[in-house]
């Protein structure tokens, strides 16, 4: 091991291979069976759930949570995939602290919700693991949709056509599909390539078809799908990032963070990976914790979030930001990036202390300098390369309640859309919906 | 998915999840909102003879215990029979029948122990267009006081008496439930035979004080400083229940008397078990009204989904498979030699199974000082007690010691043949074995 957390730069193998392998080991263990039964047992089988209305996909909680305490864990999976296809990933990664676990009657009884995240992992992993797939397909409509983004919106709305009955292809810009789920999710979430064994899983129901390297704009155009499709789905995400309109953006080691995680998941030897001293991480969504955490779980020695607004704005959940201290990271509120320090390569940021001042953030003059040898951008994404035909609201595809473009024969969801929260989950309804609404307009 | 479709003495249902006659069956508006949410059928709370209809109580009407987290395990109830005018209930169960004519509708009636009284009643349910009558011979208190419910259950003479007028006056198929709260069931369902009866429910609500208040020095539920017994449920009477079922079915005069189970059905399992025991569907109450109407969602898809992978494509497949595995004691195998285990990695070392062997058992478990729990197989007489008490399910297991093995509590070597108290040498009325 050449080098240690205190080793200058930006450098590879600062921690050996045991301990880069047990930090990145899954952040929530798998229930076993008789955690399983014990944690199901707390539910309460509340009428009209309070966890089941937050649950963006409305997923039959109390029902699922019973079947596991009824020893019918398969059912369980079947209750939530009927509802969520990519269940198993959202209950890795969906922040069930601000959704169902938030609004649990026993989070107001006793301060501790059931666990219904790591509940829905228990019910989804023991079908999945078995190989089962729980659906058929229906009779063929001899219909063909054309699915553009193999991310959590494409690849709900590509499972549902399949399973009505539609033939799907998906065109995705990358080598590899999943989108988010594949490159964007913090490693220790999604553990032992989940991310393409529930693609695989996904695919089995067969009827959907998968065309990487193929992006919009570059190798398809809308128009050319619309000719050859009944229907387009668009759930390409957001490609573009935001910059940091700071002086110095362009030095060496000030990277985005969505590329710093993708890298990190595509890592098969992470002791390969180079990373800071002094990591500096520019944001306060989950992309700012998930590149911090990972920045010193992969053996930098000071990581500091730097977010311009205060605690209570934040993007990400109080659990995540409690996640990110408890592994050593710091959290600065109410500073702002003002330029990057350094010759070439950045050795520092100078940030200023911020206030609101009738209704605008503005800078208070004071100023500050953080030494950092690596900078991550994680102030959001941009939609990039969105059709000219289509209309756009917010920086998004605008859509109706039925994921409806301005174009007829067009739908679209997932990030890329203007609509819900930027979540896995709310992605993995809005393609659901879009199915629904694209299959009832095409058998109608 | 499994086919749940279900017919019970010639009645349809599309699965066989009736809700008992109780409180959630007593209107329109409730029997709607159950068919809606996929019960297979209902039995009608039990209607009375025209007239002014009976009044209940006004303070609590049920009582409950609880277990650990506040769990319902069992109900109490002074409910009486409904209080709605007979003419209310016979339009509304006409209605409901009319737009769910797939599911089940069997009225619950209890009229004085007069032939004319049951006489006239029975045409009124015929023209409801309702599949069948239930007879309550089992609700214990309040009707019981005036001779109807269980007053008439625990006498069979008037069971045969009242369900051959019912047979005599009406071609609707005849269920009669019955009452636990006598010394031996097959009585009354011997009875309700020979009257004719097209089959038999059971359990109805058990005599039961739940609790007494400390400060009035009262039984709970109290009215006014009062407290009078009440019809126990829920859970914690599934065991009863699935015994006198389990009577019935392997009793000889009444083997092929169908059977409707009730006591205590939460989950799909208890259904299958009391189905199992004989049962040709099951009646449910408390769990719906602990859970709500959608606890049968639940039910329906474990039922389905253990017949999937049982390979069993119809409930009646499942009714009576474990009767003939249901014995008398005196034909237990008493060469069958099991030995407790301890399963080390999924014990926590709380030290019940010891403290419940050691106090109260045969010393069979060892305790070290650092508090690892094994198994003294010279001691151990495979009792269960470790197993009950253990918090961990399948940490500890009972293991069959294999023929020929010698039991270290005997020193005898292990049988492959069967060996019961009928041939044991310690019976004086043994009989030589062949």
């Amino acid at each position: 091991m050449p080098n240690s957390i205190a080793t200058n730069g930006v450098v590879a193998e600062r921690l050996d291979k045991q301990t880069l392998a047990d930090n990145f080991t899954d952040l929530h263990p798998p229930l076993d069976d008789h955690e399983a039964l014990v944690a199901a047992d707390r539910c309460y089988f509340c009428h009209d759930a309070p966890c089941m209305t937050a649950c963006p996909t409305d997923i039959d909680i109390p029902l699922f949570i019973r079947q596991i305490a009824t020893g019918t864990p398969d059912a369980s999976a079947k209750t939530i995939f009927s509802q969520n296809i990519l269940g198993g990933m959202c209950a890795r990664v969906c922040p069930t602290e601000t959704l169902c676990e938030e609004v649990c009657v026993r989070e107001t009884a006793e301060g501790k919700p059931v666990e219904i995240g790591r509940l829905q992992r228990y019910a989804t992993d023991t079908l999945m693991g078995k190989g089962i797939h729980p659906f058929v397909r229906a009779k063929s409509t001899g219909k063909k949709v054309a699915v553009v983004g193999a991310g959590p919106a494409g690849l709900s709305c590509a499972h549902r056509l399949a399973m009505l009955g539609n033939n799907v292809v998906i065109y995705d810009a990358r080598a590899k599909a999943g989108g988010l789920n594949e490159f964007g999710i913090a490693s220790y979430k999604s553990v032992d390539g989940f991310a393409q064994n529930e693609l695989n899983w996904l695919l089995s129901i067969g009827g959907i078809e998968l065309k990487t390297g193929q992006s919009l704009g570059v190798d398809i155009t809308l128009d050319g799908l619309s000719n050859d499709y009944h229907a387009v789905f668009l759930g390409m995400g957001l490609a573009g990032v935001n910059a940091l309109r700071a002086d110095g953006e362009d030095k060496d080691n000030v990277l985005d963070a969505v590329s710093f995680i993708a890298d990190l998941r595509q890592a098969s030897d992470l002791s390969k990976l180079s990373i800071g001293r002094r990591v500096v991480v520019i944001g306060g969504g989950m992309t700012a914790v998930d590149a911090a955490v990972q920045a010193k779980l992969l053996g930098a020695e000071e990581v500091t979030i730097a977010y311009r607004r205060g605690k209570d704005r934040m993007s990400a959940s109080v659990y995540e930001q409690d996640l990110a201290t408890s592994k050593g990271v710091r959290i600065l509120y109410n500073v702002q990036p003002e330029r990057i320090l350094g010759n070439g390569a950045a050795v520092g940021v100078e940030f200023a202390y911020t206030q609101t001042k009738d209704g605008k953030l503005v800078s208070t003059g004071e100023t500050f300098e953080l030494r950092a040898d690596q900078v991550f951008k994680a102030i959001g994404q941009t939609l990039t390369g969105a059709p000219d035909a289509l209309t756009i609201e917010h920086g998004k595809i605008a859509v109706d309640e039925f994921g409806r473009t301005s174009q007829s024969g067009v739908w679209a969801g997932g990030d890329c859309a203007n609509g819900g929260e930027d979540l896995t989950v709310t992605a993995v309804a809005e393609g659901r919906d879009a199915a629904m609404d694209i299959h009832a307009s095409l058998t109608a | 998915m499994a086919n749940l479709a279900s017919e019970f003495i010639g009645i349809k249902s599309p699965n066989p999840f009736w809700l008992a006659s109780a409180p959630p069956t007593d209107k329109e508006y409730n029997v709607r909102r159950a068919f809606e949410a996929g019960w297979g059928g209902v039995v009608w709370k039990t209607l009375g003879e025209e007239g002014p209809p009976v009044v209940n109580v006004n303070g609590p009407r049920y009582g409950a215990i609880w277990g650990a987290d506040r769990r319902l395990l069992g109900l109490n109830n002074i409910e009486l029979i409904t209080d709605r005018p007979l003419e209310v209930n016979l339009r509304e169960i006409k209605a409901v029948k009319k737009d769910y004519p797939d599911r089940a509708i069997i009225v619950s009636l209890m009229v004085p122990c007069e032939e004319e009284a049951w006489k006239k009643i029975l045409p009124l349910v015929e023209e409801t267009g309702a599949d069948g009558v239930e007879l309550n011979f089992g609700c214990p208190h309040g009707m019981s006081e005036r001779g109807m419910g269980a007053a008439v259950g625990q006498v069979p003479e008037y069971i045969e008496m009242v369900t051959r007028w019912v047979k005599q006056y009406s071609k609707l198929p005849c269920i009669v439930k019955l009452t636990p709260n006598i010394t031996d069931v097959r009585k009354p369902a011997e009875a309700a035979m020979r009257g004719g009866a097209d089959a038999v429910s059971l359990i109805n609500t058990i005599n039961s004080i739940t609790s007494v208040d400390l400060d009035l020095f009262a039984p709970e539920p109290t009215i006014d400083g009062k407290g009078a017994h009440g019809g126990y449920c829920g859970p914690a009477v599934k065991p009863i229940a699935l015994n006198m079922v389990a009577e019935i079915a392997r009793n000889p005069e009444t083997a092929n008397l169908p059977i409707s189970g009730i006591g205590g059905v939460t989950t799909w399992k208890d259904a299958a078990e009391f189905m199992a025991l004989g049962a040709g569907n099951v009646q449910v109450c408390t769990a719906a009204m602990t859970y709500g109407f959608k606890i049968v969602q639940e039910m329906i898809s474990g039922l389905s989904d253990w017949m999937d992978q049982k390979g069993v494509t119809s409930v009646s497949e499942i009714v009576g498979r474990a009767v003939p595995n249901t014995t008398d004691w005196k034909d237990l195998n008493l060469n069958y030699i099991a030995k407790a285990k301890i399963d080390q990695d999924l014990c926590i070392s709380c030290g019940r199974c010891f403290a419940a062997c050691e106090d109260t058992s045969h010393q069979a478990i060892n305790m070290s000082d650092d508090r690892v729990f094994s198994v003294n197989d010279d001691e151990c007489v495979a009792c269960n007690l470790c197993v009950n008490v253990c918090p961990i399910q399948d940490c500890i297991t009972m293991e069959q010691m294999p023929a020929g093995a010698i039991d270290p509590r005997t020193g005898e070597k292990v049988s492959d043949k069967h060996g019961d108290w009928t041939t044991h040498p310690n019976n004086p009325m043994a009989t030589a074995a062949e």
